[in-house]
């Protein structure tokens, strides 16, 4: 599938043409979006954690509730910053700030939506872009990961080390996952800049379904289903967000690694994990979701892509899966460490290289003609069919009775109550029964001693 | 980084790239002397993991951004990582002692280090001076990533089929050395668990405690069962028995 390259599709050559009032600019937005998006995404969360537990949540501060986050951050910035003892006290200082740096850092690639028009100057709605844009984010997020791990380290205590080195498994795990995921958009799209990665999501054909053109979806989610899928398990773990927020598990770590942290050094934490909820979530639309441009029925307008409204759709698409985050969390359980590490390893892995395997056999067979196409897929196919029905089974060995299993006990073992677990009756209960005067009422046919 | 990658594959060294390299090389240096000064072990580590992310930044720096990238996350983020994490699990107070052990050693290091940078330095600086780069351009054609792959899977293909399986053979090896893998038959479930506690012959009751019908509370001191008779199952095999004489036995006048 070629894109078609419209005049609003950034290309490479486009960035770093801005004068430094403009970068300034783009790099403040960024970063207000982050903070803003945490403000209103810790409100959302409760909100609508509240309404599928059936409770209104957060509606006391401001309207709706809103400025509760606000309020909850200066009351932790008052807080008492407390420095343990054992703490590594420069470490200590560091590891929260370099969360949030990362968490932030990520946005700067993320293309919030096509070439507009600020002040005359034509630019990109985006901080910058590189030709390894994506390798830029994994980048950022596995530097974040010394964040989390340091922390945990630095405050000299049992339960956030553990919780540290805990997320450090259980990040480094599923940014493999994460990773090879990507590699089928970076096979689809041919580039690995995020703005080329949006221009290749681009409606490009068009099916003619009964007379009528309609623009076959150029969404990776669509078209990389298995990758779109294993992607967002993977950045759930990613973000330690629920129910793999295994690092801070507080019914076994007390809270993880943020355990001996307190006021602001809390707080950017918090910060850092919003951030990069965000954050991912806006890869995700970028890499996945068709970016900033918009879904079938609203392109029937023609300006749809063009100028401002991109960002609506692209802040749409976010809002739309940070709800599923808060939709994930509010409804599925922790998992247990060991069940978590075996799900990365043992089943995202090797499904994301057989998809992966699967996907460019298909892209090396695209300009066969369709008879060698239908051999060299039907022949696989019907092998793996093939195997499937005729792989060997193993026979389930009969299982002996339990009253076999009774007799074929060893003699002089320890006695066993009765196998129909009925209890006999007690001679003393039956005695009390008979000698306590009749009830008011008769006894029906149905009462019986107990 | 765009336009510094252009520049920088024209041969020429930009403004940016010359600034960005004289703020991140002193941190560099930095942080390779940090990493060799630092008593404490994870410090050490911390260090080199700064030196390596600016390493990373120099490879951009010098049109190579993919190698860059791939510099951050595979060393940066995955092999420090992991021996932070090994580092952790050794202890937080497990800082080198400065004794030196062969007289003079440190000193003798320094100068030998120093000359050694001296000699590399000084070769690097007669070969190279005067010579232009060539040839960037060509190989940045059709891009760095694509540039990258050409060589990858055509001309070093081998070359990295053999790498990969080279460490993969460590890596497994290493895994089958000190993995100890219990057969699927020797793990006992909850049935076998439960079977061969009421095998005849095994009392499947809960052990006594000490001391629990005794008349002294050392763990020496075995339980008695109620038909008074002494349980040594209530003991550690490890403890010699002992029994109790008759005046220690006796009550010690608490129940007048």
């Amino acid at each position: 599938m070629r894109a078609i390259y419209l005049a609003q599709d950034p290309t490479l050559a486009d960035f770093g043409r801005d004068p430094w009032w403009l970068v300034v600019g783009k790099v403040l937005f960024a970063f207000v979006f982050a903070v803003l998006a945490t403000l209103l995404g810790v409100w959302f969360e409760r909100r609508v954690v509240g309404f599928m537990q059936v409770r209104p949540g957060p509606n006391q501060v401001g309207p709706l509730g809103l400025l509760q986050t606000l309020a909850d951050g200066l009351k932790m910035a008052f807080k008492e910053d407390i420095l343990p003892r054992a703490a590594d006290k420069v470490v200590y200082f560091f590891a929260p700030t370099i969360s949030v740096i990362c968490a932030v850092t990520a946005l700067s690639v993320v293309p919030f939506g096509p070439m507009v028009s600020i002040f005359g100057h034509w630019t990109p709605l985006q901080v910058t872009d590189v030709s390894v844009a994506v390798l830029v984010l994994l980048a950022c997020s596995s530097m974040g990961i010394y964040g989390i791990v340091l922390g945990g380290w630095a405050s000299g205590s049992t339960y956030p080390l553990l919780g540290g080195l805990r997320s450090t498994a259980q990040m480094i795990s599923y940014e493999v996952a994460m990773g090879l995921s990507i590699v089928a958009v970076f096979m689809t799209a041919g580039t690995m800049s995020t703005s080329g990665i949006v221009a290749a999501q681009g409606d490009a054909t068009r099916v003619t379904v009964f007379g009528t053109e309609i623009p076959a979806p150029g969404w990776y989610a669509i078209l990389l289903l298995p990758s779109f899928v294993i992607f967002f398990i993977a950045i759930v773990g990613e973000t330690n967000r629920a129910p793999f927020d295994l690092p801070e598990a507080e019914s076994e770590l007390v809270a993880g690694f943020m355990t001996e942290y307190s006021s602001l050094k809390f707080a950017l934490f918090m910060l850092s994990e919003y951030v990069s909820m965000v954050t991912m979530s806006a890869v995700t639309v970028t890499l996945f979701l068709g970016g900033w441009r918009a879904p079938w029925p609203i392109t029937l307008w023609e300006g749809a892509n063009s100028g401002w409204w991109p960002m609506l759709w692209f802040f749409g698409k976010v809002i739309m899966l940070v709800f599923v985050f808060v939709w994930l969390r509010g409804t599925l359980p922790r998992l247990r460490y060991d069940q978590f590490m075996r799900f990365g390893w043992k089943v995202l892995l090797p499904i994301n290289l057989v998809w992966i395997l699967v996907l460019s056999g298909l892209r090396s067979i695209e300009d066969w003609d369709t008879r060698g196409k239908l051999i060299a897929v039907g022949i696989p196919a019907g092998l793996l069919l093939l195997a499937t029905l005729f792989w060997p089974s193993r026979k389930p060995q009969p299982r002996p009775t339990v009253q076999e299993q009774v007799n074929n006990r060893p003699h002089g073992s320890f006695p066993l109550p009765p196998m129909d677990l009925q209890v006999p009756p007690s001679p003393r209960t039956r005695r009390v029964v008979a000698e306590r005067e009749p009830a008011n009422t008769v006894a029906g046919p149905e009462s019986r001693e107990v | 980084m765009t336009t510094q990658t252009v520049l920088a594959a024209a041969g020429g060294v930009s403004g940016g790239e010359e600034v960005t390299f004289w703020i991140l090389a002193p941190l560099a240096l930095i942080g390779a002397i940090g990493m060799v000064a630092a008593r404490n072990a994870v410090h050490s580590a911390l260090w080199l993991v700064l030196t390596m992310l600016c390493l990373g930044v120099f490879y951009v720096l010098q049109a190579g951004p993919f190698i860059g990238m791939v510099q951050i996350i595979v060393y940066t983020g995955a092999i420090m990582m992991l021996f932070l994490f090994v580092l952790m699990l050794v202890g937080r107070d497990s800082s080198d002692s400065l004794i030196e052990t062969l007289r003079g050693q440190r000193a003798a290091a320094v100068l030998l280090g120093l000359g050694f940078a001296g000699l590399v330095g000084g070769g690097v600086y007669r070969a190279l001076e005067g010579t232009t780069a060539v040839g960037l351009t060509q190989a940045n054609a059709d891009g760095n990533v694509q540039g990258i792959a050409r060589l990858l899977f055509t001309k070093y293909v081998f070359a990295f089929e053999l790498t990969s399986a080279l460490l993969i053979t460590a890596a497994v090896g290493a895994m089958v050395l000190a993995h100890i893998e219990r057969r699927k038959q020797d793990k006992m479930d909850q049935i076998a668990t439960m079977k061969a506690r009421f095998r005849p012959g095994n009392y499947p009751g809960p052990k006594p405690g000490p001391g629990v019908f005794a008349t002294s509370s050392s763990v020496a001191t075995p339980a008695r069962l109620p038909d008074g008779r002494f349980t040594e199952r209530s003991t550690p095999e490890i403890l010699p028995l002992r029994e109790l004489t008759a005046q220690e036995a006796s009550p010690k006048g608490t129940d007048k």
